[in-house]
């Protein structure tokens, strides 16, 4: 047998193994994906019904830079397949990319950080086998994802190249980024940081898009999104970028692959270094030891959306521009309100934020969950410590996350819009605008701890009502929600600012209902059994 | 028995189930303060869940636990100010290091000693400085140790500490323990290492499928099994069989060996008298053989139990 037949030995075992114990995982993900493709295709046709109808939206987005700088180049939006590319392209693959990142790393890292690794390194299984099942499972995910995306939309009788190209950026939009994650989880030991930085470099795949994207497109050059995008589905399409972004993941697991070689099990290229022999003043209270716990995280979050309020000040002044004179139109775009078009642009990347970042605050009240099963929490709760005090210390740091991440974004849209249009005085009505989503983060917060604190094994729904709110929030329009249910988000109730006025009634309402979750949540937790996985 | 003694850690009745398992049915256990009481039983059999109740972790569905004089779900954290916990697999913050740790739960519980935490540190040869990452079970097991050692805690509840550690921090944890003795503090100390049971403990409880089986002192539950005799008789010794709590006779010509209850040792010594004994080899019974008697024989034939609590991935 060679050699190189024994490091892999034991491949198809492991990767049945895989799909066998993530099975609900990988359908959910997959079937998801697929669903908001056709949804967004059925949603679209009954949204423009006429030819008349599309030649409308697709000559006003033309000149919404906003809509431009959430979704992608405006390509062929006067039919349904440039519309559906359009709508839900960048939103899809950076879900695709998600997907990917999060399965590699947690069938990478996460499984050697867990020592599940080692053990199954102990059985006749070659050093190879579990990284290639690993890349296998997410690259069938992502083979899975593509096709029956293209299938889907071929359904709905849209055109076979457009569909087909759209469905093959989706795949290598993916396995670009679990090549990303694949790196990352050969440089360090943390699986929480491969997925800080893995998904850092997505949110710049993203940000460089969207400043490219208003621009004349060069810098969409710089991000594997812009590639997938310049392929122009629906909009005649060019097959060769896909070739970049193939070139690129090829490059990038042969690199991983580098990595991994000179690497022992266990072990990060970068060494873990010796660390403090006593512990600091401030760790010696549940609030410090909460802190100290997430600290890497907030900052990770925080300079996430630091950038992304830059890119989107800085393409603020743009918006206007790019309607030029044409005032009606303008007025179209901005809606019945009658606010003016940079404002909506800023309230639409406000809500955006706001949905990122409560992806912060449910990791971060989830983390009481984590300390439980992973037996950290008894540690603790065996000294004189109250569930209660434990409780509220990893809760203070989701709710002052929340403002602390929002207070960032407006601080640095706010003043990359001053500096960048020469008018500083516009900067402090941005600055405070996007803390008006605190109490909706807040509303997620606690219901977070309230799954947590009385029905713990559904803790991780959170994340599945925060999708819905994406979902609502993004594409409520085009896939036709109802209004109630669109509305069952808290961000959809919370008034856009500055497009809107504020109006308190909403947000004092939402607290209230943040403040009983939570309470409701402290009290199952003070009153069930802990440790119970 | 309960007389005058106080008791440290005093349940009855104790019953809790998850499930449709019943993890705990009916327990009883007394530990007198200033002892150091052993907490034996097989895999599953109910001490963690114990443990963890009387921790105020895991809410008793019925039966009376008193810990310290208080009751250990309402009045938790004033308990848990006099007492320290040690896990049997102490899982730890993998960026913090093992100094970090120690200190940590020192400030929580209020009483962090520097001197003796830096003095155990040495003991047990633990370095500080590593993320606890990177510590091996044993060490792992140690931060625990030192943090729970390095307490002043009146009462010291043990969960199996000592998996993990190798025989000279075995040694290092039974001198330990005899000092927080000589201290007159109590310890309740669950194990498997019937050696290390055998040397520290006063008493000891047995449970088995969640309930206590047997407890007593080390003496007297040797009286409850077996010692084993080899001899070498003048006359050949087939009239033993007749006797009354004698088992697994083995004759070979002159020489004899079997196994007498421990309340009839005295009968079947006499009757070896009179057959003329040349030589004579008595064990008495070992933990290991209490331990088996109790365990081996039933177990094969119970269902197999589950503890109910700790397993499974999240």
């Amino acid at each position: 047998m060679t050699a190189a037949k024994t490091a892999l030995t034991g491949t198809v075992e492991l990767t049945r193994f895989i799909l066998r114990r993530d099975r609900i995982r990988i359908l959910v993900w997959i079937v998801a994906i697929v669903a908001l493709a056709a949804l967004t295709a059925t949603g679209i046709k009954g949204l423009f019904p006429t030819q008349a109808a599309l030649d409308q939206t697709a000559a006003a987005t033309q000149h919404n830079a906003a809509a431009i700088a959430f979704n992608g180049p405006a390509q062929a939006l006067n039919t349904v397949g440039g519309q559906v590319a359009f709508q839900f392209g960048a939103l899809g693959m950076v879900l695709v990319a998600l997907m990917s990142l999060f399965m590699v790393g947690r069938l990478t890292r996460g499984e050697e950080e867990a020592g599940r690794l080692e053990l199954m390194r102990s059985l006749p299984v070659g050093s190879l086998a579990p990284t290639l099942a690993a890349s296998l499972t997410v690259a069938a995910m992502n083979i899975a994802v593509g096709v029956l995306t293209t299938v889907a939309l071929l359904a709905q009788g849209l055109p076979a190249a457009g569909s087909l190209v759209f469905g093959v950026s989706f795949i290598l939009i993916g396995l670009f980024f679990g090549g990303v994650a694949m790196i990352a989880a050969q440089v360090t030991e943390n699986t929480r940081v491969v997925y800080g930085a893995a998904g850092a470099v997505l949110g710049a795949a993203f940000v460089l898009r969207a400043v490219g994207d208003i621009g004349d497109g060069t810098v969409s050059w710089f991000s594997p999104i812009g590639w997938a995008q310049k392929t122009r589905p629906f909009a005649g399409e060019r097959w060769w970028p896909l070739l970049l972004l193939l070139t690129a993941t090829v490059l990038l697991l042969a690199a991983a692959s580098v990595l991994a070689a000179r690497r022992d099990l266990g072990a990060g290229l970068v060494a873990a270094r010796p660390g403090r022999p006593t512990a600091s003043r401030s760790l010696g209270h549940p609030l410090g030891l909460a802190i100290r716990l997430q600290r890497g995280a907030l900052l990770g979050w925080s300079v996430g959306v630091l950038v992304i309020g830059i890119a989107y000040g800085w393409i603020g002044p743009t918006v206007d521009a790019f309607i030029g004179q044409n005032k009606a139109l303008a007025e179209i775009l901005a809606g019945a309100g009658g606010a003016n078009l940079t404002d909506s642009y800023f309230a639409a990347s406000f809500r955006l934020v706001a949905l990122l970042a409560t992806g912060f605050a449910i990791q971060s009240a989830l983390r009481l969950r984590s300390e439980e099963t992973s037996m950290r929490a008894e540690s603790v709760l065996a000294t004189p410590v109250s569930r209660w005090r434990w409780g509220a210390s990893h809760l203070t740091v989701a709710f002052a996350g929340s403002v602390i991440l929002l207070g960032v974004a407006g601080l640095a849209t706010g003043l990359t819009y001053g500096v960048a249009g020469g008018d500083l005085n516009s900067a402090p009505r941005l600055v405070g605008a996007p803390l008006v989503y605190v109490p909706a983060m807040w509303l997620m917060v606690g219901l977070t701890i309230a799954l947590v604190g009385l029905v713990p094994r559904w803790a991780g729904a959170s994340w599945a009502i925060l999708a819905a709110c994406v979902v609502a929030g993004l594409l409520g329009a085009v896939l036709h929600l109802p209004n109630w249910l669109q509305n069952l988000s808290p961000f959809e109730r919370v008034p856009q600012l500055p497009a809107q006025s504020l109006t308190l009634l909403p947000l004092v309402v939402i607290s209230a209902v943040a403040a009983g979750f939570t309470l409701a949540g402290l009290f199952g937790l003070r009153r069930r059994d802990i440790g119970q996985i | 028995m309960m007389g005058g003694v106080p008791q440290a850690i005093s349940i009855s009745g104790l019953v809790k189930t998850f499930g449709s398992t019943r993890a705990l049915d009916g327990l009883d256990l007394s530990v007198e303060v200033g002892e150091v009481h052993g907490f034996l039983g097989p895999n599953g059999s109910g001490k963690t869940t114990t443990i963890r109740v009387l921790l105020g972790l895991l809410r008793a569905d019925a039966g009376e636990v008193s810990l310290l004089g208080g009751d250990p779900w309402r009045d938790a954290v004033a308990l848990h100010r006099r007492l320290a916990y040690v896990p049997g697999e102490v899982s730890l913050w993998p960026n913090l290091t093992g100094g970090e740790v120690i200190d940590l739960f020192g400030r929580l519980r209020g009483d962090l000693n520097r001197r003796r935490r830096d003095d155990l540190l040495e003991r047990f040869q633990l370095d500080p400085t590593k993320k606890t990452r990177s510590y091996s079970k044993g060490n792992r097991q140690k931060v625990g140790l030192v943090a729970a050692l390095a307490s002043d805690a009146e009462l010291l509840l043990l969960d199996e500490p000592t998996s993990g550690l190798d025989p000279l921090m075995e040694a290092v944890f039974q001198d330990c323990i005899r000092e927080v003795k000589a201290e007159g503090r109590t310890v309740l100390l669950s194990s498997h290492i019937l050696a290390e049971v055998e040397a520290l403990c006063d008493r000891l409880s047995i449970i088995r499928l969640g309930r206590v089986a047997e407890r007593g002192t080390l003496d007297e539950l040797r009286h409850l099994t077996r010692t084993s005799i080899t001899a070498e008789t003048e006359f050949p010794a087939g009239s033993l069989a007749d006797l009354a709590g004698v088992h697994g006779l083995e004759i070979d010509g002159k020489h004899v060996r079997f196994e007498v209850d421990t309340d009839h040792l005295d009968v079947a010594v006499r009757r070896l008298g009179e057959l003329g004994v040349r030589s004579l080899v008595s064990h008495p019974p070992t933990l290991e053989e209490l331990f088996l008697r109790h365990y081996g024989d039933e177990l094969a034939k119970e269902p197999e139990r589950v503890d109910g609590n700790r397993n499974a991935t999240p």
